[in-house]
């Protein structure tokens, strides 16, 4: 598979704190690779790096191959998580404002028609929803028909309808055959979206690969939901580990007949009871000790 | 490049005249001063006068035929001592006659006496001017006699055309620094230009784009004002349009620079407001916007020159008040030339597209 992007031991250090320490990974040409984790793991200032915004202090990044040239801008799309809109312009006028600043312009009216904007063209930037605003940050971030796309937390703070609307879009823009790079403290979206992850904390990836293949190597087994906290007493010698989680208990289990076998053996009251396969929620916690948050 | 220029001095033109309130209050703005200060004129309200005194023997002056023509000598020394007695009034002066006179007509002094020749001058159309000569003449015990009246030679120019460069002047100078200083401050606080940092735009083409807006906006307005002004108060200028946009343009642009070296990295519009106006004030006050600077103290004229709005109301004045043509305005020119350069290199030197 054709590489578009290669990062090679990269760090970047600010005066308090090295934020980026010997980061490498590469993205396959046509793919949506995430990059998840929580706040000061390093993935901003790895993608501003990447984008050009920030200098690095050592490492290599290749873009098709080569260091990133004149031409890195023309052909890159960068929608950054917090970016005010240029004031009293419509949504067009805005649209080309930022179509006109590049060389190579994709097609507007396709545009358009990707990010559902043709009902918005004539608004105020200002009478905008959140939801319409990252559409057009999205829009204005393909203007250039880019190669590569850089999304970063695009759906935080939207409502749920708003968020899978933006999704809808994301998964269109890959099937037109461009790799995007998302970061997203949504696993949910990382899941659905990402085609590789790659989960950072303090500055290094810790894990790497496919949804899938992280969660077997990783994740693999069951967990087993209970709303009570029987005692320590009860539970002396129960043979799978278990957890109290906010007044709740939770069981990681390889075999869930067993289990519940076992509890039902203790006379644990399972009417609140809810079972669910481990996801990367639960992969991130494994692995960083803390919740991804926002 | 020129596209790039071209997108981004159109969509900041739209949001400058989409922004009512401050495009009202552009045009708006100066309208108001000069109607104001011809009202208050009109009422004779001003409280503070200045008088110049020539030291040197009378010269041959064009007789008014007014209506003092009396006895010179001791009542003209008695009526001037009387006179000098007289508070809120700053005495000046001028070792040269020809000097003072052309002073007076430009209503840099509002009254000119010599002492020696008993005589006075006064410029007709300055309604301080005849407060002045009321006190004068109302000083000691002769009555109305000891000084002969004048009026000043050649063209008088109303007090009101005499003011009028200086308020254009200030707001070009509130427009240039706020318009400019303030946008580009705010797009880096908000982000906008971040976002433009990673699109091919250099920042060259961004702040000429700026530049070249700002002083669209800038003429076009002052424009809009001149002419309005110039029907009401029927306002005229000696000198040729020509040069008198060449200094305004040249002006404004000095003061755009300014505007883009405040604004060159900070992200805090409180800052940038804060020292915004502490270059705003003392050139509303010391570039002669209001009134005249003759007699300060010689520092303080020494100050003003730092300042470009100085050079700007200066050759403006010269250009509408006196007819003067670019040669004249040498002086000005080279000054403002040196300031926009000057501005201009420091602000790109120093300027970021993001916070820091």
């Amino acid at each position: 598979m054709n590489t578009i992007l290669e990062v090679k031991n990269l760090v970047k250090s600010f005066p308090e704190v090295c934020a980026v320490q010997g980061v490498s990974f590469s993205i396959p040409r046509g793919i949506c690779f995430g990059l998840l984790g929580p706040n000061g793991a390093g993935k901003t200032t790895t993608i501003e790096v990447i984008e050009t915004i920030l200098k690095h202090d050592s490492g290599e990044i290749l873009y098709k191959g080569r260091p990133r040239g004149a031409t890195f801008r023309e052909e890159v799309g960068i929608q950054f998580q917090n970016t005010e809109l240029p004031q009293y312009l419509t949504v067009r006028e805005t649209l080309e404002t930022f179509r006109n600043l590049y060389g190579r312009r994709g097609d507007i009216d396709e545009l358009i028609e990707i990010c559902q904007l043709e009902e918005l063209l004539n608004r105020d930037n200002r009478k905008i929803s959140g939801g319409q605003k990252q559409r057009l940050l999205l829009a204005m971030a393909l203007a250039n028909d880019p190669e590569l796309v850089f999304l970063d937390e695009p759906t935080t703070g939207l409502d749920p309808q708003a968020r899978r609307h933006l999704w809808d879009i994301v998964r269109n823009i890959k099937m037109k055959g461009k790799t995007l790079i998302l970061t997203t403290h949504y696993m949910e979206e990382a899941q659905i979206l990402c085609d590789r992850i790659a989960i950072m904390d303090y500055g290094k990836i810790i894990a790497e690969g496919t949804p899938q293949e992280l969660l077997e190597q990783h994740c693999a087994g069951t967990i087993i939901h209970l709303d009570i906290t029987p005692g320590k007493k009860i539970m002396e010698g129960f043979p799978w580990p278990w957890f109290q989680v906010n007044g709740t208990m939770e069981i990681h289990t390889d075999s869930v007949n067993r289990t519940i076998e076992e509890l039902m053996r203790l006379d644990i009251d399972l009417s609140s009871m809810t079972i669910r396969s481990r996801n990367l929620e639960d992969l991130f916690l494994e692995l960083t000790g803390h919740q991804l948050r926002t | 490049m020129i596209k790039r220029i071209w997108t981004l001095f159109v969509a900041r033109n739209r949001e400058f005249i989409r922004d009512r309130s401050a495009f009202g209050w552009n045009i708006a703005f100066p309208f108001l001063i000069v109607l104001g200060f011809g009202l208050m004129f009109s009422q004779d309200r001003q409280v503070l006068y200045k008088a110049g005194i020539v030291t040197a023997p009378a010269q041959q002056v064009q007789r008014s035929g007014g209506d003092n023509s009396l006895t010179k000598g001791p009542f003209a020394a008695e009526k001037f001592a009387q006179f000098k007695k007289t508070r809120y009034v700053e005495y000046i002066t001028f070792p040269s006659q020809e000097h003072a006179l052309k002073t007076l007509a430009h209503h840099r002094i509002d009254i000119l006496i010599n002492p020696a020749a008993g005589q006075y001058w006064i410029n007709s159309s300055s309604p301080k001017g005849y407060i002045a000569e009321r006190l004068l003449l109302a000083a000691g015990s002769n009555g109305g006699r000891g000084f002969t009246r004048q009026i000043v030679q050649g063209r008088e120019i109303p007090y009101i055309e005499w003011l009028f460069p200086g308020v254009l002047g200030m707001n070009m100078m509130f427009s240039a620094l706020f318009g400019v200083g303030y946008v580009v401050v705010r797009y880096r606080k908000n982000g906008v230009l971040k976002r433009m940092s990673v699109t091919p735009l250099r920042p060259w083409e961004f702040l000429t784009a700026q530049i070249i807006s700002r002083m669209f906006l800038l003429l076009g307005t002052t424009a809009v004002v001149y002419i309005g002004c110039a029907l009401i108060f029927g306002f005229q200028c000696r000198g040729s349009y020509g040069t008198l946009l060449f200094i305004f343009s040249l002006g404004g642009f000095s003061m755009i620079s300014l505007g883009l070296l405040v604004a060159s990295r900070s992200s805090s519009e409180e800052f940038a407001g804060g020292i915004l106006n502490l270059i705003t004030w003392p050139m509303m006050f010391l570039s002669e916007v209001w009134f005249s600077l003759e007699g300060a103290h010689p520092w303080v004229k020494k100050l003003s020159l730092i300042f470009p709005l100085t050079p700007m109301i200066d050759g403006a004045r010269k250009v509408m008040n006196d007819g003067a043509g670019i040669y004249d305005l040498k002086y000005q020119i080279i000054s403002l030339s040196v300031m926009s350069a000057l501005f201009m290199i420091i602000g790109s030197f120093m300027f970021k597209w993001q916070k820091e």
